[in-house]
């Protein structure tokens, strides 16, 4: 079952040419928190497919559902006060909610890893980098104690981490933070899984630091042709490692598209306006564009788009009608592979 | 290390030195004549009164006694009681009992207090929860007097389990009664120091790394989260000892166990002065070392903790 | 009494688990659910509100109080006059609920209902005076330690060592057996210069985190004086946790007192006290529980009460549930 499969490399979606199962496919996704304020529906029919090899950008405020669709996708949403009362995860074509929790397990961190955002409250802080990394070993292989210890020293030299044999008895906190963000892509890596999701894996880290990581990401991805999803908030990051990108508002997916195209022709106001308010060294002494308003009470969502209060181009129909994520052409009619906008008005949006 | 040790014992000496003094000073500073009281209701004679106080040391002023018994401590004197007993021979009779006492008493709390608390985080907010807490406040709520009285009528007399007094105190099944009763209170606050920690490390975000990981839950549960939790209540158990040891009053006095106890409360009610402040002093010094065995430990156990 | 303690499953905290739970949707929820943002304090108090435990012991509370102040309102009898015709005396003479008899009498054949709720003035005054005596002089006392720090607090640590070393119950029996008349206010003094030691040291720890908060620094950036940054910036932000000890302790003071009365060493006669009544009833438990049950089930009432309030009020003050 570890075998990868090297050819499915980067097939388009949307295209029905290849009926083999994706790598994963979420479909109708949905995830409820019942608190004591009310329902926070935090995800609203979420739908993506990651093949093997390829990296999915998911953009997008916090709030937005990004995390929580990935804690749903990992199995390790608090339930309850969590819910996902529709929806499927299909894994290799296997739905994974429908699965014993025994089986998911054996699917965690075996199949599917997950990287975290913070990696010093994410590694356990009494218990050495060495025992938290060979412990994968331990569990899901039944190695010994000291193969683990050496598998881990191994591990840590991957991530390059200096003087791994010296420091596979250290503590998280002794070491610096993208050192500790290498250790976390370590412990994901260990098993040589088919699908890695990471949730901001350098958000909390320095911007020369940053850089570093996400191509050794990249590169190990690429090493291990892994499906990798990108959970993020900041566009920059996303630019050069991505293959495709999902935006998502208030549990939705309202743009997909791959990446490049994306930051050309954005087809859906919402991403128009995140990519205006980067700040621009063409523009230098012009005032930052913002998005006006605030990200929706999940508790209370805006009827019709849930954008509608913050859009510069909302009209009657947006605070009624949910829009559905439209394929996206071109003027002619021509289809636009792999773009999709959920508005009503896309054409206006992309074509001006 | 070595230096944060001896950095700890220095710091020791003036705590140690400043207790004992304010013991001495309490018992002997404050108004009463325990010479006098020794005559009972009779009209003691002036006397015998004056030779009896040059014989304690009495006379002298304050500082002078203090030094004195100072300076005998250091040589392993701790003085001799009014009936004419070593000091140091009562402690070494009371002391053995009050320990034994104790222990049992941790074991108690220990087990209980750590099971207790660690399925009531587990299910924060569940029914078990609910009634691990319930019964934490009514244990915290009863006053030991009370609790002893309930247990020994409930236990020693009517259901006669047990006996309701304490005759042979190396015999360990006659403890369990009076050291379930001594440790009750601590049993309590460990229940819920352990139930807060786990449920707060239940959420942390370690452990969704670890369930993130694959592990099996009775790993995710025995080394992740009860290695974590248990550190808080690893140095509430540490210093705990001392004060099992001092805090055996009433408990020996309801089950009549011939412990340190009995001893202080005899000394304190007849003003006998030389058997309080030594009882004390070496309860101080249990105190003041196992304070610094937890600091030691504690930094064993959370590699965080540098000795600084 | 060691604050080491939480309350367990309350709706607070499960509240407060269910929003942390929910991340960020919660974080999303919060404020656009109240309006504006919520201070502590008056997050404090929705949540309490809400919180059972805290409705029935503050009820308690209130009907202790009120039982302190005026027990005449309970019952006719004078809780000092004894009958001897009454010696012991239990059922089938039991009379009306609320009648003088309905207890039944003591040894000395006084009215063990009447006893029992005159003696709430005496078990609540001792635990409040000693409350307060001990949050102002451990206050002070950590407060100094914590603002100033370096040799100040070397040397006040040490001092509040010293006292801690001496065991509690020991210590106050020391001071109170020099005294024969023990009224009120002795045995709380005694319990105080013991006692504070617990409240310095959580409001020096408290102190030594709210110092080094931004708006600490801010107002000391703006010039504001010594006084001024304890008393306006520092205090108000640091006393929470002192609110907290100082509650719970409170019930932990009055069971004290009564277990200090039991050893013969707390309040003296003619002071009524439920401690005094339970060591007086001592020696007949077996042959009369009921002299001994209802002072003894009235202490467990009253300390239970004191120790939910402070549960309640440290969930809802607990800044690490929100």
């Amino acid at each position: 079952m570890t075998v990868t499969e090297k050819t499915a490399n980067a097939p388009e979606p949307g295209t029905d040419g290849d009926k083999k199962a994706p790598l994963l496919e979420v479909r109708d996704l949905h995830v409820e928190f019942h608190t004591r304020e009310g329902v926070a529906k935090a995800v609203n029919g979420v739908n993506y497919t990651v093949d093997a090899g390829e990296t999915l950008a998911v953009l997008g405020e916090s709030g937005s559902g990004k995390s929580v669709t990935a804690q749903a996708i990992m199995g390790i949403l608090d339930m309850p006060p969590g819910k996902i009362p529709q929806g499927q995860i299909l894994f290799r074509g296997q739905d994974m909610l429908t699965m014993s929790a025994d089986e998911r397990r054996k699917i965690r961190g075996r199949k599917i890893a997950m990287i975290f955002q913070d990696a010093l409250s994410s590694l356990n802080p009494v218990l050495s980098v060495g025992y938290q990394l060979g412990e994968m070993y331990r569990v899901h292989q039944g190695l010994s104690k000291k193969e683990a210890k050496a598998k881990a020293i191994e591990l840590m030299d991957r991530v390059r981490i200096p003087a791994a044999k010296q420091r596979v008895d250290d503590y998280p906190h002794q070491f610096s933070g993208g050192m500790r963000q290498r250790i976390m892509i370590a412990m994901a890596l260990a098993l040589e899984p088919d699908l890695i999701i990471a949730d901001e894996p350098t958000t909390a880290l320095d911007v020369t630091v940053q850089a570093q990581v996400m191509d050794l990401l990249a590169e190990l991805q690429q090493e291990y042709n892994m499906g990798l999803i990108l959970i993020t908030h900041d566009l920059g990051v996303v630019a050069d490692v991505a293959d495709k990108i999902a935006v998502m508002y208030a549990g939705r997916i309202v743009e997909t598209a791959p990446v490049h195209e994306l930051y050309k022709r954005p087809a859906h106001p919402y991403t128009k306006g995140l990519l205006d308010s980067i700040p621009r060294l063409d523009q230098k002494g012009q005032e930052l564009y913002a998005i006006k308003g605030l990200p929706p009470n999940l508790l209370r969502i805006p009827a019709g788009c849930a954008f509608n209060p913050r859009c510069p181009m909302a009209q009657e129909t947006c605070g009624v009608d949910v829009p559905v994520l439209h394929q996206v052409t071109e003027r002619d009619g021509t289809e636009l592979a792999g773009r999709g906008s959920a508005c009503h008005f896309w054409k206006e949006t992309i074509h001006g | 290390m070595g230096r944060y040790v001896a950095r700890r014992l220095l710091q020791m000496i003036p705590v140690f030195i400043g207790t004992t003094l304010l013991i001495f000073l309490m018992v002997h500073w404050l108004p009463g004549d325990p010479i006098k009281a020794l005559w009972g209701d009779k009209v003691p004679d002036p006397a015998q009164v004056e030779a009896l106080r040059h014989k304690y040391g009495f006379d002298l002023p304050l500082w002078h006694q203090y030094w004195n018994y100072m300076t005998d401590l250091f040589q392993g004197n701790f003085g001799e009681t009014f009936g004419g007993r070593q000091v140091s021979d009562v402690m070494g009779e009371a002391f053995p009992v009050t320990i034994r006492l104790a222990v049992v008493a941790f074991v108690i709390e220990v087990v209980l207090g750590i099971t207790l608390g660690v399925f009531a985080g587990l299910k924060a907010g569940k029914a078990l929860d609910t009634a691990v807490l319930v019964f934490t406040l009514l244990v915290i709520s009863v006053p030991v007097f009370v609790l002893g009285y309930i247990f020994q009528t409930v236990f020693g007399v009517q259901l006669g389990w047990v006996t309701p007094n304490v005759r042979n105190s190396e015999d360990i099944t006659e403890l369990i009664l009076p050291g379930a009763v001594l440790g009750s209170l601590s049993l309590a606050y460990v229940a819920r120091l352990t139930r807060t920690t786990i449920s707060e490390n239940l959420r942390s975000d370690y452990m969704r790394t670890a369930l993130a990981k694959g592990l099996p839950r009775r790993r995710i549960v025995g080394v992740h989260l009860l290695r974590n939790s248990l550190i808080p209540v690893v140095t509430f158990l540490g210093t705990d000892i001392g004060a099992l040891m001092g805090g055996a009053i009433v408990t020996e006095g309801i089950f009549n166990v011939q412990g340190v106890g009995q001893q202080l409360y005899r000394a304190v009610n007849q003003g006998e002065g030389t058997t309080t402040v030594g009882i004390v002093t070496v309860l101080v010094l249990v105190f003041l070392f196992t304070s610094l065995i937890v600091d030691l430990l504690y930094a064993v156990l959370d590699p965080r903790i540098r000795y600084a | 009494m060691p604050d080491v303690t939480k309350t367990p499953g309350t709706a607070a905290e499960s509240a407060a688990e269910t929003a942390a739970a929910a991340g960020e949707a919660a974080v999303v929820a919060a404020p656009a659910s109240s309006g504006k943002p919520r201070s502590l304090w008056s997050d404090a108090w929705g949540d309490l509100r809400r919180n059972p435990f805290f409705v029935i012991s503050a009820l308690l509370i209130v009907l202790l109080l009120v039982m302190a102040a005026w027990p005449s309102l309970f019952t006719s009898t004078n809780p000092r006059n004894g009958d001897l015709t009454h010696h012991f005396l239990t059922k089938p003479e039991y009379g009306d609920v609320f009648s003088a008899d309905w207890f039944g009498y003591d040894k000395q054949g006084r009215s063990i209902y009447a006893r029992v709720i005159y003696g709430a003035r005496a078990s609540i005054s001792v635990g409040v005076l000693v409350t307060i005596a001990v949050t102002l002089l451990g206050g002070l006392v950590g407060m100094i330690a914590g603002y100033y720090g370096g040799w100040v607090d070397s040397v006040l640590s040490r001092v509040t060592d010293i006292f801690f070393g001496i065991p509690f119950f020991l210590g106050s029996m020391v001071i109170l057996v020099s005294f024969s008349d023990r009224k009120v206010w002795v045995v709380a003094s005694a319990m105080a210069f013991l006692g504070w030691t617990q409240i310095a040291r959580v409001m020096r720890g408290s102190v030594i985190t709210t110092k080094q908060s931004d708006y600490v620094t801010a107002a000391r950036a703006l010039g504001a004086g010594t006084g001024r940054i304890m008393f306006r910036h520092i205090l108000p932000n640091a006393i929470a946790p002192v609110i907290v000890v100082a509650t719970i302790a409170l019930g932990g003071y009055i069971a004290a007192e009564a277990t200090l009365s039991y050893l013969g060493l707390g309040l003296s006669e003619p002071t009524i006290s439920w401690g005094i009544d339970i060591s007086d009833a001592k020696d007949s438990i077996r042959d009369n529980p009921h002299v001994m049950f209802f002072p003894a089930g009235m202490l467990c009432i009253t300390v239970l009460a004191f120790i939910m309030l402070g549960d309640a009020v440290r969930d809802a003050l607990d800044p690490k549930l929100r």
